[in-house]
């Protein structure tokens, strides 16, 4: 009985202990249980927090939920939130299915905003031009300058081998100053760090034109963006489920080498998603500028390519789902200002985001309690 | 202490060791006895649950149910540590050894002793005193990088021994070596028991254990069939009943060897490793329809690479045809677009995408033209019909066409894959070891495929490091050794000697029967 580790030396630490075990089979409705149970946990942490700081959690969430949802209004604002989270979080979870980390949605669409601004403030159209003429040239420049910001690390990654979380998150800045630049300087508006007002050619419609003619529209302003957003969710949606290429893009997705053995040019695949990922963002950032803000300036997105992160992730990539999330996302942007200007809803956002990665365990593992 | 009659206490003793794996019962209730001085075989197919007892007895695992006793006293190991301690040494598959350092060095990484200093001429020497002593032939100033598989085997060896390990347990410790090499092996492993050390010989090749050991324990699915039998007086047909419950049929049928027109061609061949050292250095060989040309070699000669310069996985210099074309567009798509089909090595990583329905690996080959692709899009109804019929005509065990190619067997995940590379009626497949790690009723299935391709009229390269495999499946066989074709027969005049020669570099003046196919090849 002098051998290391003796049975009775096992037998006194006879204790229960969490034991987990790879799971074989995940069952089709756990992802959306996992998803729904991080949330809710995560509320309930927030919750904790709100209280162990002196707030009255059930008063804050009822509240945001009123201020959210509470009268078609509010819910016309929080679409209107929604609109660029569902374009970026669609940028994010189109380039994250290949496992390419696009975290530059933030800079392509600002590049977007840009592209769209160029369109009125070079100007590239003659004044006057008509909206039919204005609005798709603006949404297609917005979308090749979200796409050139882009194919920029999608090019570096593909020949280069850069790493593109790098190439992305320093493009953000780059992006950023590139704004400041334009607004500071060339289209400044009598030295104010933003450009004139666009001309109403230059403005997605939005249900409150439509005021004089349906008067309960009155005050709506969730515009023309809302519909890209959801048509582009849904054309993406069958695409990576339906076509052969969005076949490749699951298959590089899920094993490289197995994309290159069956003959797929991952290196083109790759270009390629960059450049729709950002144009999507891009997109995002036209949308901003001619339905929401009307003008370009500094302050354009509250960080959405960001919290676009986010809703990639609690989608799971799923493109329909991203359109829920950027909901709940924007819901939460739109009321927790009422909460408090900043902190409480980064800190609600941050905490779904670190429950959602740790619910992963719970996908991969079955988690047991056994005697040990 | 002991259980039987003899002095001695057995050197390890298990009693209803169980263990389970999510989904298997890896170990159900196994008994095992290993007297002192004895090569006691443990024998069964893969998965039998072999390596899982041994990973037990080596502390890697802890079993769930079940005692274990070494020289007679109970002990439960927490970590490999405690089992060396108790002195049993266990030999991987995979060595771990540090390829930059010296035999020395390796031997002596992650003991106590020498605490700072480490005086390597004196440990060097104490080194070859202990090699010597056991005819085990190893320079102990050779850097791992510089030596053979076999001799960083011995290294492995010589690092129990220098633990004081007294049970070596090896796990299929052949399947890397050459014919010599394995004889080599043998007179070691002769040497230690005579020095009154013991050893558990894991394998799943027959004439091997009845070649070495001396007793044998057969395990089928996780429970023991035959414990402890002789050697002496057992048959191979005896051990292949126990170890696969069933009678097993002989070697696959065949046909006539009618070789037609030559489907590829590769003059003077020259590609880089992953490493950028040179992998092929002038490889010439024809390949032609009808017949399968088998590559036989020692791990790690330039097979994978071949496999790959062909199937178009990997740039290279020199010529190579295909029906006659000369394939200079060197990629995936283009081999695949020419017939060339390919089961590769890695069945996991390369051959399947582990996330995806089968559905969506059947169709990773056919997925660009009709009737699965309709035009842009994929037709998805189109591809579940398809897979449906694969599934049922090629056997592939699964609850649905929807379920995931990770949660399949390594049987069936080859089934899919082989389903999926015959199906698109390649002239020409590249199988790249289809057997390893099947059991018997796989291994005969893919061998079957294989034959039936060939009876179809396709040209196969077959590269398998089985020698029986390649001698029982080829119509000729070419020895790859560095990077070179050092011969090619054909198989009717082959000789085991002389291949197994050939594939450890040695020529040794053997008069090279180059076969008559291959008429002006620049002599390898």
């Amino acid at each position: 009985m002098t051998a290391a580790g003796s049975p009775q030396g096992v037998a006194a630490r006879s204790r229960r202990t969490v034991q987990l075990e790879r799971r074989l089979d995940v069952p089709r409705w756990l992802p959306y249980l996992a998803t729904l149970g991080a949330v809710a946990f995560a509320l309930l942490v927030s919750a904790m927090i709100l209280a162990a700081v002196g707030g009255d959690p059930i008063r804050s969430y009822l509240h945001i939920v009123d201020s959210a949802f509470g009268d078609i209004g509010v819910i016309s604002d929080t679409m209107v939130k929604a609109t660029p989270l569902i374009l970026t979080g669609l940028a994010c979870a189109l380039a994250f299915r290949m496992r390419l980390w696009n975290i530059g949605a933030e800079g392509q669409l600002l590049m977007g905003a840009w592209g769209a601004s160029a369109v009125v403030l070079v100007p590239l159209l003659p004044p006057g031009a008509p909206a039919l003429v204005v609005i798709p040239a603006m949404t297609l420049a917005g979308f090749a300058a979200g796409a050139l910001w882009g194919f920029i690390p999608g090019l570096l990654k593909a020949r280069l081998a850069m790493n593109e979380i790098i190439a992305t998150l320093m493009l953000n800045y780059v992006a950023a100053l590139w704004i400041a630049f334009w607004v500071f300087g060339p289209w400044s508006e009598g030295g104010f760090q933003l450009t004139a007002q666009f001309p109403r050619e230059a403005w997605l419609p939005r249900l409150t034109d439509l005021a004089a003619q349906v008067p309960a529209l009155g005050g709506l302003t969730v515009h023309l963006g809302l519909a890209f957003a959801l048509v582009a969710a849904v054309a993406l949606w069958f695409i990576l489920r339906r076509s052969r290429w969005g076949y490749e893009i699951r298959l590089t997705g899920d094993s490289p080498p197995a994309a290159r053995y069956a003959g797929i040019d991952i290196a083109r695949n790759t270009i390629a998603i960059f450049m729709i990922s950002g144009g999507l963002a891009g997109l995002a950032g036209m949308a901003e500028v001619s339905g929401v803000v009307h003008r370009l300036q500094q302050a354009i997105s509250p960080g959405y390519g960001f919290t676009a992160i986010i809703v990639a992730y609690i989608a799971r990539f799923n493109p329909l789902g991203v359109i829920v999330a950027a909901i709940l996302f924007g819901a939460l942007i739109l009321a927790g200002r009422e909460i408090q200007p900043a902190g409480v809803p980064g800190m609600i956002q941050g905490i779904v985001l670190f429950s959602l990665i740790a619910s992963e365990v719970v996908l991969r593992y079955r988690i047991r309690l056994v005697r040990g | 202490m002991t259980s039987d009659g003899s002095t001695a206490p057995l050197a390890i003793e298990l009693r209803g060791i169980v263990k389970r794996f999510p989904g298997v019962v890896a170990n159900d209730g196994v008994d095992f006895d290993l007297r002192p001085g004895e090569v006691h075989a443990l024998l069964g197919e893969n998965g039998a649950g072999k390596s899982t007892l041994m990973n037990i007895v080596a502390g890697l695992y802890r079993p769930d149910e079940g005692e274990m006793r070494v020289d007679g006293r109970p002990v439960r190991f927490r970590s490999p540590r405690d089992a060396i301690a108790a002195g049993l040494g266990m030999i991987h598959q995979h060595f771990a050894l540090v390829p930059s350092q010296t035999v020395t060095e390796n031997v002596l990484l992650g003991l106590d002793r020498p605490r700072f200093l480490l005086g390597l001429a004196k440990h060097d020497e104490e080194m070859a005193a202990l090699a010597a002593g056991l005819g085990l032939k190893v320079d102990p100033r050779a850097k791992v990088w510089q030596l053979s598989v076999g001799e960083q085997q011995r290294v492995e060896v010589l690092k129990m021994l220098y633990r004081g390990a007294h049970v070596l347990i090896m796990d299929e410790p052949t399947a890397v070596l050459a014919p010599q090499e394995v004889e080599e092996l043998f007179r070691t492993l002769r040497a230690m028991t005579a020095s009154g050390r013991s050893i558990v010989f894991i394998s799943h090749k027959l004439a091997e254990v009845l070649a070495i050991a001396d007793r044998i324990t057969v395990m089928r699915r996780g429970r023991v069939t035959a414990s402890g039998i002789a050697a002496a007086g057992t048959s191979k047909g005896d051990l292949a009943r126990l170890m696969v419950g069933r009678e097993v049929l002989g070697s696959v049928e065949r046909t006539m060897f009618r070789p037609g027109a030559v489907v590829l061609s590769m003059r003077d061949v020259h590609a880089e490793n992953d490493k950028g050292l040179p992998a092929l250095r002038g490889v010439s060989l024809d390949v032609r329809a009808g017949e399968i040309l088998g590559i036989a070699g020692v791990a790690g000669n330039g097979q994978s690479e071949l496999a790959q310069v062909v199937t178009g996985l990997r740039p290279f210099l020199g010529r190579i045809e295909i029906a006659g074309d000369v394939a200079e567009r060197r990629s995936a798509r283009d081999a695949i677009r020419r017939g060339v089909a390919h089961v590769p090595e890695d069945r996991t990583g390369v051959g399947s995408a582990p996330n995806l329905s089968i559905t969506d690996n059947l169709i990773m080959k056919a997925y660009r033209e009709a009737p699965i692709a309709h035009g842009w899009v994929i037709d998805v109804s189109a591809a579940r019909r398809m897979a449906e019929s694969l599934k049922d005509e090629y056997s592939i065990a699964a609850p649905s066409i929807d379920t995931l190619a990770r949660l399949l067997s390594g049987g069936n995940l080859q089934r899919l894959i082989l389903a999926r590379e015959i199906e698109s009626k390649p002239s020409l497949l590249v199988a790249v070891q289809p057997t390893r790690g099947l059991d018997v009723g796989a291994i005969e299935a893919v061998h079957r495929l294989l034959m039936a391709r060939r009876e179809a009229g396709a040209a196969t390269i077959l590269i398998s490091e089985d020698l029986d495999e390649i001698l029982g499946l080829s119509d000729r066989v070419a020895v790859i050794y560095e990077g070179l074709i050092l011969g090619t027969f054909d198989v009717a005049e082959a000789d085991v000697q002389e291949l197994g020669l050939l594939m450890t570099g040695g020529t040794g003046g053997l008069p090279l029967e180059v076969a008559p196919a291959l008429p002006g090849v620049p002599g390898a």
